[in-house]
């Protein structure tokens, strides 16, 4: 049974290799749509890019492993190797070289990864270099938000500047979980809640931020691709979680400040009359 | 067996037990409220193998929903939901995750790792006769019935139980109007994994004290068995990170109960209605909870690894690969779990350089497990491999490990994690740390030891089996969350699908359904072994397997006070195959040849 039980364990990094390959072969019949999801963002790149560099290099060192251990073990066997157990308590030069080689491949995986996380999360982008005239100092003009999303039991709220490009001003168009952004464009975006924690979640962008009651959270991007997508609520947020969805819409430029023209007059339509939202 | 064990079981093992006076008040001083090590273990042990099968039967719940959401559940929907038409409405899903995790673990891994194996292996495998505080570690166990009571009262509040997850966040978890429904329900949970604390905390501080002050003559701290260093280091953990979180527990019920406002932040309207409340800070508790809950991850999994290396060398026939780098590595392991807790943070609103270094932290943290890896494989390397079933479920620990360890680096990586925190990429690296991992090292665990706990072994054919199923319908079950994950498929939705991301992603959802479904029945073998193996199975001597440690020096089952000679230790737990002796094992109290009258192994 030893020979069985070997190949079992053989098993593992066979299955569990093969079906990563299945389902991140492009357009593969039994696997479709099983990897990530469209990349509609400039920067979206960055995050595959560094979760398939430690996919291959988790990858090869899940291979090599397995298929030691399976080596060992059908090798081993008491039924079938007749050599004498060597008798050994270890090797101080293996723990060594094992121990340095992770900790220095661990150590680069980990500065590795410090430049986009900084990028998505501390590097804010900027209007205008401030006072002194430089870039990249701490009086930079940051970019204002072009909309306010208020997460709440269970619907984004959003909150666009007006005219006057400041949220929190009378001219701000208001709407709920249709989020509209332009093409090709610099989005600021300010994240709040109203009641309990949420998660801003733009899988198509490789984008997540928790939203937390009494903080207030910036998220930035670019997306570049015209078209519609998921809006995700990703910390529990009471029974109705689930269907916290909105959906993000991201159009030209122009049919953008069409769009917002439009919200901004019907929501200053004063009186109901059906004809006059009919013609926009 | 070796010259040194005289045969006088009863002499002074049962006399200072000889207050208890027969009939009934002897039976529930023995068996009941005993102070003996043994019965405390194995109450720990069926206790947590009870709740092990509720947990699992949750978790089933949840995979249903998954697989077929807003359908009728064949036979018991229409008892369990009567009133939503046979279906899992939303409310109770979030009833059934929170529920899932905190029983198993809370009920299930760490008291079953701790309390059932810590309680009945340290004594015996340390030489000693008890633990060092009888009577405390007897209030451990008894501790554990008003959690179990209050988490089951949880549950069962109408109309439907706890619902914050088994993390419960503030102010989710805080505020009463946030989740309509589970007013006392939330309370209870909060009670009942408070007390849970209060009982490893009895534990912990009775292991420490035993394993420090207790130990055989000649069992110098680099002679334990790396069992005993799991559970020690895993007591230091509880004992420094639990207080933490306790203090926790306690800020979140006033902020419930008498409106105190630690976690709810100002100003916030819930459900239509302003708090009064305030002041607070959402991001404190997780800090809180996470101190205490990521060297808990810890607490899960370091007696996992201890045993697992007693098995892998008691079957490699081999002496452990590398003795001291494994307890270097233990200790690693739990001095940097104390500055990981932030990567469970990275996305939550935290300070993002803070995320760096919890990050470079993290990282760090999988160098000594790596280094456990090798040793391992190290220890099969030039054995004679047995492979009997709880050889099997070690080297499964081992298989299935890797898996764990490795996908945790993808959730390290800060940027990574921003797309795959909270999805089913981290549901998948957890449940392979501590189903393939830790409960499968527990399985193994269990049929190691049984005989020692009852005198009888296990039936191994049924045990194979048992692997067998397991093993399969785990993977059916677990890997395919890793693609899911990838796709960015989000945890705790009572429905996924209406996502146009996830919509496709149903059929994948259903072949695990069915393969959780295959591992909840594959644990009848299991059970149906356990039980008819107490009556039926075939009884052994006090080393059935040829080992080395201690505990398998005294009587199978050992009577009160364990051991019917004083144990002298005069060297490792590890010597299988040493060139000293004849045999391929050379127990731990067998006197040198060179004191000795033996006449072989001279070398």
């Amino acid at each position: 049974m030893g020979r069985f039980w070997s190949l079992l364990f053989l098993l593992v990094p066979i299955l569990g290799t093969g079906l990563f390959v299945v389902a991140a072969l492009p357009d593969s019949a039994p696997l479709y749509g099983h990897w990530f999801p469209e990349d509609i963002s400039r920067d979206g790149f960055i995050i595959d890019d560094l979760f398939n560099f430690i996919l291959y290099l988790t990858g090869v060192i899940f291979i090599v492993t397995g298929i030691v251990l399976f080596w060992f073990l059908w090798k081993y066997d008491a039924d079938k190797n007749s050599e004498p157990v060597k008798f050994s308590h270890g090797s101080h030069t293996l723990e060594i070289i094992w121990s340095i080689l992770p900790a220095v491949t661990l150590l680069f995986i980990a500065i590795y990864q410090m430049d986009a996380w900084a990028a998505s999360k501390m590097r804010r982008p900027t209007v205008s270099a401030g006072v002194d005239g430089i870039d990249g100092t701490a009086d930079d003009q940051l970019q204002p938000p072009l909309v306010e999303i208020t997460g709440r039991q269970f619907e984004w709220r959003l909150r666009y500047a007006g005219a006057d490009g400041k949220v929190g001003t009378p001219d701000d168009v208001h709407g709920v979980n249709e989020l509209h952004i332009p093409v090709d464009e610099e989005v600021v975006v300010a994240l709040k809640s109203q009641d309990v924690l949420h998660s801003f979640f733009l899988p198509n962008l490789r984008l997540k931020q928790d939203v937390v009651p009494g903080m207030k959270q910036f998220m930035w991007f670019r997306a570049t691709r015209k078209g519609t997508y998921d809006i995700v609520c990703a910390e529990l947020c009471g029974w109705g979680h689930y269907k916290m969805r909105g959906r993000l819409v991201v159009e030209s430029r122009k049919e953008f400040d069409a769009w917002l023209q439009a919200a901004y007059d019907a929501q200053n339509q004063t009186e109901y009359s059906p004809s006059d939202t009919d013609d926009e | 067996m070796s010259s040194t064990t005289t045969d006088s079981h009863e002499s002074a093992a049962h006399s200072d037990h000889a207050h208890s006076s027969g009939g009934i008040g002897h039976f529930i001083g023995t068996y009941v409220f005993s102070r003996d090590h043994k019965v405390i273990g194995i109450q720990f042990l069926f206790s947590t193998l009870l709740w092990f099968a509720i947990g699992g039967l949750l978790a089933l719940g949840i995979r249903w929903q998954l697989a077929w959401p807003w359908t009728n559940m064949p036979v018991i929907g229409n008892l369990l939901f009567s009133a939503e038409g046979g279906q899992i409405s939303p409310e109770f899903y979030t009833t059934l995750f929170t529920m899932h995790a905190t029983v198993m673990i809370f009920f299930v891994i760490i008291p079953i790792l701790a309390g059932a194996f810590g309680n009945f292996l340290i004594p015996l495998m340390i030489g000693a006769d008890d633990m060092a505080f009888p009577t405390l570690n007897m209030l451990s166990y008894w501790f554990m019935w008003p959690a179990f009571i209050l988490i089951g009262m949880s549950f069962f509040t109408p109309p439907y139980g706890a619902g914050s997850g088994w993390t419960s966040y503030p102010p989710l978890s805080s505020m009463v109007t946030a989740a309509p429904g589970s007013e006392s329900a939330q309370t209870l949970w909060l009670m009942g994994v408070t007390l849970v604390g209060i009982s490893s905390m009895m534990g912990s501080v009775n292991y420490l004290t035993t394993i420090i002050q207790m130990r055989a003559p000649g069992m110098t701290m680099f002679r334990l068995p790396l069992t005993i260093w799991g559970m020690f280091i895993t007591a230091i953990l509880q004992a420094f990170a639990l207080p933490v979180l306790t203090a926790a527990g306690v800020m979140q019920l006033t902020d419930r109960m008498i409106g105190t406002g630690f976690f709810i932040p100002e100003g916030l309207v819930v459900n239509n209605s302003a708090m009064a409340s305030g002041g607070g800070q959402p991001l404190l508790w997780q800090h809180l909870f996470w101190f205490y809950s990521h060297p808990a991850v810890y607490i899960m999994i370091l007696p996992a690894m201890g045993m697992v290396s007693d098995i892998i060398a008691t079957f490699s026939r081999k002496p452990i690969f590398g003795y001291k780098p494994m307890v270097y590595s233990i200790s690693g392991i739990a001095g940097l779990g104390f500055i990981v807790w932030g990567h469970h943070m990275f996305v939550s609103g935290m300070n993002p350089v803070l995320g760096m270094t919890f990050m470079t932290a993290t990282m760090m943290i999988a160098l000594p497990s790596a280094v456990k890896v090798f040793n391992w494989m190290g220890t099969i390397w030039g054995g004679k491999v047995q492979f009997t079933t709880p050889m099997l479920f070690a080297v499964s620990f081992v298989s299935m490990f890797i898996i764990g360890g490795l996908s945790g680096i993808f959730m390290a990586a800060t940027p990574v994690d921003i797309f795959i925190h909270d999805t089913y990429f981290i549901v998948a690296h957890f449940h392979y740390v501590l189903f393939s991992g830790t409960a499968m090292a527990v399985f193994g665990a269990i049929y190691f030891w049984y005989p020692k706990m009852f005198g009888r072994m296990m039936n191994e054919t049924a045990g194979k089996l048992h692997f067998f199923l397991t093993f399969i319908f785990l993977n059916g079950t677990f890997y395919p969350m890793h693609i899911l994950g990838v796709v960015g498929f989000p945890r705790r939705l009572a429905d996924p699908y209406h996502y146009e991301t996830f919509a496709h992603l149903q059929p994948m959802n259903q072949f695990m359904s069915m393969c959780a479904i295959g591992m909840v029945a594959s644990q009848i073998v299991f059970a149906v072994n356990i039980f008819y193996s107490m009556f039926r199975g075939a009884k052994v001597g006090r080393n059935p397997w040829n080992c080395n440690s201690l505990e398998w020096m005294a009587p199978s089952p050992p009577g009160h006070g364990n051991f019917d000679f004083q144990p002298i230790v005069y060297r490792g737990p590890y010597e299988y195959g040493s060139p000293e002796v004849d045999t391929d094992f050379y127990p731990q109290t067998q006197p040198p040849p060179e004191s000795a009258d033996a006449d072989s192994g001279e070398d």
